[in-house]
């Protein structure tokens, strides 16, 4: 994509969707000696009136075994059944260049609790079919067990195989709506 | 509500299954308790065998799983574990993983042994294997230790402490089963 032209700074008034073909979400969690990560693809993000809102469909979850999914999706993480949606409403965005902090809350397995993602903005700028794009790269660290995902296994070692801090990332390209 | 009711023990005087009979009797109105007996139908897995359709007595525990509300375990312990019998009619109907009918269907596991501890452990790990397979599992904790002295000649489960933990376990089932219903 060619941005043609930067045009202003600062998180932008009037409404603003996710270009979800150039946007992403997804979650990196140790695992061993490693990061086990994957991705949310079913998503919706609106940028409105300085007001950030996403929401992702869980049930859309991709790792890379699917019977990691299915256990994913059960009752010892996201209980997708029962609680399908993972939400995030923002309650304050502030920018300063091109970081930017955004302080809301998360709503995972119908549990809520206080977030504050940070990352970068970048634009808003004009691409070359004219419309206005915001871009937000933004990350939280969020405890699993606080949002009642308690599983684990011991290795060998007695040490548990998988990791409490889960790193979520939205890399979120916004389109302002025409009026 | 239908519960099926499943002891990890095939032996005839078997005390995991007397204590799934006080559970029957123990049963509110509304809740109809089946015990399954088909557990020493069901063949040694065997990835080989494991088509579509699989073994009719598979595909008969898959359909009963499926169709009841819950699903009720009492266990003994065979070296510090699950019973191979009970194990493997699970492996058989957590296959394929992503739509086997043990997923989201809210199970309990309590326990029975002639020790003292009353197959904790057994039982530990049958819930660790029924939520690798998406169950959901219950918060259910019942041992019953020394489990000879626990009934009569007949089987008949003569401590009134146990029935009142039979009657517990059931109502933590019914409202993992029917969340809405349990908070009005």
């Amino acid at each position: 994509m060619s941005i043609t032209e930067q045009t202003q700074q600062g998180i932008p008034t009037g409404t603003w969707k996710a270009d979800t073909v150039h946007s992403r979400v997804a979650f990196e969690v140790p695992y061993a000696v490693a990061t086990f990560t994957g991705e949310v693809p079913d998503f919706e993000a609106t940028l409105q009136d300085g007001v950030l809102t996403g929401v992702a469909n869980i049930n859309s979850i991709k790792v890379k075994e699917e019977n990691l999914e299915t256990h994913l999706l059960s009752p010892e993480f996201f209980d997708a059944e029962r609680h399908p949606e993972v939400r995030f409403v923002s309650k304050s965005i502030s920018r300063n260049g091109n970081d930017v902090e955004i302080d809301g809350e998360i709503t995972m397995k119908g549990i809520t609790k206080p977030a504050k993602l940070t990352g970068t903005a970048t634009g808003p700028a004009i691409d070359h079919f004219g419309a206005h794009r915001l871009g937000l790269q933004l990350q939280t660290t969020v405890d699993r067990n606080e949002f009642d995902m308690k599983w684990n296994m011991p290795l060998p070692n007695g040490e548990p195989a998988l990791g409490n801090e889960v790193t979520l990332k939205a890399e979120l390209t916004l389109v302002e709506q025409e009026g | 509500m239908r519960v099926l009711a499943i002891s990890g023990s095939l032996r005839n005087a078997s005390y995991n299954t007397a204590l799934l009979r006080a559970l029957q009797e123990e049963a509110p109105e509304g809740v109809e308790i089946e015990i399954w007996g088909g557990l020493k139908s069901i063949p040694a897995y065997d990835t080989d065998d494991d088509t579509v359709p699989g073994p009719d007595t598979v595909e008969a525990f898959r359909e009963l799983v499926r169709e009841v509300d819950a699903v009720f375990f009492s266990t003994p312990e065979y070296n510090s574990s699950v019973p191979g019998a009970l194990k493997n009619a699970l492996d058989w109907a957590s296959r394929p993983l992503a739509t086997n009918s043990f997923r989201n269907k809210p199970v309990a596991v309590i326990g029975a042994s002639a020790g003292a501890f009353g197959a904790v452990w057994a039982a530990a790990e049958l819930r660790k294997v029924l939520g690798a397979m998406g169950a959901r599992v219950a918060d259910v904790e019942l041992a019953v230790g020394q489990a000879h002295e626990k009934f009569d000649e007949g089987g008949a489960l003569v401590v009134d402490e146990i029935r009142t933990g039979l009657r517990e376990a059931l109502d933590v089932l019914v409202a993992t089963a029917e969340p809405a219903a349990a908070a009005a």
